[in-house]
């Protein structure tokens, strides 16, 4: 079995986004960026699979500019087999992502796609469910368990209320949530052996697919500012000031 | 301009967070009509017709459409698109799971998890953890969108809408529902809730989270955490506010041994008033709150308790 597991370069978790002061969008120049955890854990995921012997090969996909190469690169020393970078430097919506990703299954006829369920810059939610439409595939979305049986996977959901389980015919879409694994590190013998994994590098253009923006941005805007309010010496005080000064409780 | 809701509920009750996105919608002006897809949710079908403003009540009821499991909705929504010019389901796992699925197959860029709503055709919604807000305008013919329902006052209830059947789709269908795991609790709904408080890896195990359940029973509070409480097993995963987890926007939010990453501000600092209690005086908890107790929670949460 194949799988194809796509990945997006985003800010580093760990970084506060800062908005342009001419409200054009969010600062990234001179900004960590790294591979959206949500991506990393269906790396992981995939890997694991590849580990039980499960699925055979893994392939990863980026769309994004030159430096996403690096994000395929952290996948490859996680494990995944080879990398196919849809390049472009423009802002590619999910509906456009879902279509390039579409073509590339089309080519590489995997038995499963396995994708963050969000990317932490856009945080659209669309783009594995968008793909699983296109394709007329079934969906198994915020995974926190996957297993992959004979032509079918059994999938363990979060939700609101708690835990989900289905099951879904196979090819499919799984995307990924938190709690599905803790991927690892890459160890500095793997990270030199991905240095000798390929790359495809490819244009949007080589799938015939029209990015075009569907949605215009106007403006991005800071979000209204909280203010750091006071500290309270005791319990005693606290209650007195929710009950007399909040009027919450 | 037509535009269809579709409801959140579970065969037997509508979830308020359906009369928020009513609003939503209702904002961008025009004919607001509820679809009701289930399976013996005649009920919740009788409920929606009650929401305030509201034309017509679809109802399409099977098992099929039971869990409102996306292959099956995409297969019900989609071709209804003829007569509607936007669809709007709120952003809870439900509608974050089933609407794209549509989007993509009426070729539309879906608007998700809208905060404002400025013309039929923009919108503003959080980005980067909601450290930046991004007002977008759609050049689709169709818009579809998903609406966080804590940024929308509820639509009043006094509505007489008809209630019309539709087919349910019949399947068979590629996916298909094995069981659930409800977490079951008498607390309020952790969205929907007027106070919530909310433990962290300070908590140190999911024993300790029963000194947050008895203050939450004083209170009538729900109980949330951050992820590190539910990464450690404290507490089951709907319990998580955060970036990716559920957004609260309650009264009061207290805070507990919560450090205040960046991801679980995203989900809680639209917060009317915040409470935080830690020992760390550093934690970026106080810069967004109202009240600070630099304290150690094993010490504070008794007495809060006590003095409740």
């Amino acid at each position: 079995m194949k799988v194809l597991v796509p990945v997006k370069r985003v800010i580093d978790y760990n970084v506060k986004a800062r908005v342009k002061p001419d409200g054009s969008g969010v600062d990234l120049a001179n900004v960590k960026m790294s591979m959206n955890p949500f991506g990393e854990i269906a790396v992981e995921e995939a890997v694991r699979l590849k580990e039980k012997g499960t699925i055979s090969e893994i392939v990863v996909v980026s769309i994004g500019p030159t430096q996403a190469q690096e994000t395929i690169r952290t996948a490859l020393a996680m494990g995944a087999d080879r990398g196919i970078l849809i390049e472009t430097d423009q802002t590619v919506e999910p509906l456009s992502v879902a279509k390039l990703l579409k073509a590339v299954v089309d080519e590489e006829k995997p038995d499963m796609a396995i994708l963050g369920k969000q990317a932490i810059d856009d945080d659209a939610n669309q783009t594995g469910q968008m793909l699983s439409a296109l394709l007329d595939w079934p969906q198994g979305t915020f995974a926190s368990e996957l297993e992959v049986g004979e032509g079918k996977a059994k999938i363990t959901r979060e939700i609101d209320g708690g835990l989900q389980t289905l099951e879904v015919e196979l090819p499919a879409v799984i995307t990924t949530d938190l709690r599905l694994n803790e991927p690892r590190y890459a160890s500095l013998p793997n990270i030199m052996k991905a240095k000798r994994k390929p790359i495809d590098m490819k244009k949007p253009e080589d799938y015939g697919i029209n990015i075009e923006a569907r949605l215009e941005q106007i403006t991005v805007a800071e979000p209204p500012k909280r203010e750091a309010g006071v500290i309270v010496e005791t319990v005693a005080d606290l209650v007195d000031k929710l009950k007399n000064e909040a009027g919450v409780i | 301009m037509a535009i269809l809701v579709v409801a959140e509920h579970d065969n037997t009750h509508l979830s308020d967070a359906t009369h928020k996105t009513v609003t939503a919608a209702a904002k961008m002006g025009g004919d607001v009509d509820i679809l009701v897809a289930g399976e013996n949710a005649g009920d919740v079908a009788a409920q929606a017709a009650q929401v305030g403003g509201v034309r017509v009540v679809l109802h399409a009821d099977g098992s099929a459409l039971a869990k409102q499991l996306a292959e099956a909705m995409q297969a019900l929504i989609v071709p209804l698109m003829d007569g509607y010019d936007a669809v709007l389901a709120p952003a809870t796992t439900n509608g974050k799971n089933f609407l794209p699925r549509i989007a993509a197959a009426l070729d539309v860029m879906q608007i998700s998890e809208i905060v404002s709503v400025e013309a039929a055709d923009t919108f503003v919604r959080p980005i980067y953890a909601g450290n930046a807000m991004q007002t977008v305008k759609s050049k689709d013919k169709i818009k579809v969108i998903t609406v966080r329902p804590t940024a929308f006052e509820a639509a009043k209830s006094g509505g007489s809408a008809s209630v019309k059947s539709i087919d349910a789709p019949a399947g068979p269908f590629k996916s298909a529902f094995v069981s659930e795991e409800l977490t079951k609790s008498d607390r309020p709904e952790l969205t929907a809730a007027k106070i919530v408080i909310s433990g962290g890896r300070g908590m140190g195990s999911g024993e300790n989270f029963a000194m947050i359940e008895r203050i939450a029973d004083k209170l009538g509070a729900a109980v949330g955490a951050s992820r590190a409480a539910v990464d450690a097993g404290f507490v089951p995963n709907d319990y998580q506010v955060g970036q990716t987890g559920k957004v609260v926007a309650p009264e009061l939010y207290i805070a507990v041994g919560i450090s205040g990453a960046i991801q679980h501000l995203a989900g809680m600092k639209d917060s009317k008033v915040i409470v935080a209690i830690n020992k760390d005086e550093d934690a970026p908890i106080f810069q967004v709150a109202d009240y600070g107790l630099v304290a150690d929670l094993f010490k504070a949460l008794p007495e809060l308790e006590e003095a409740l």
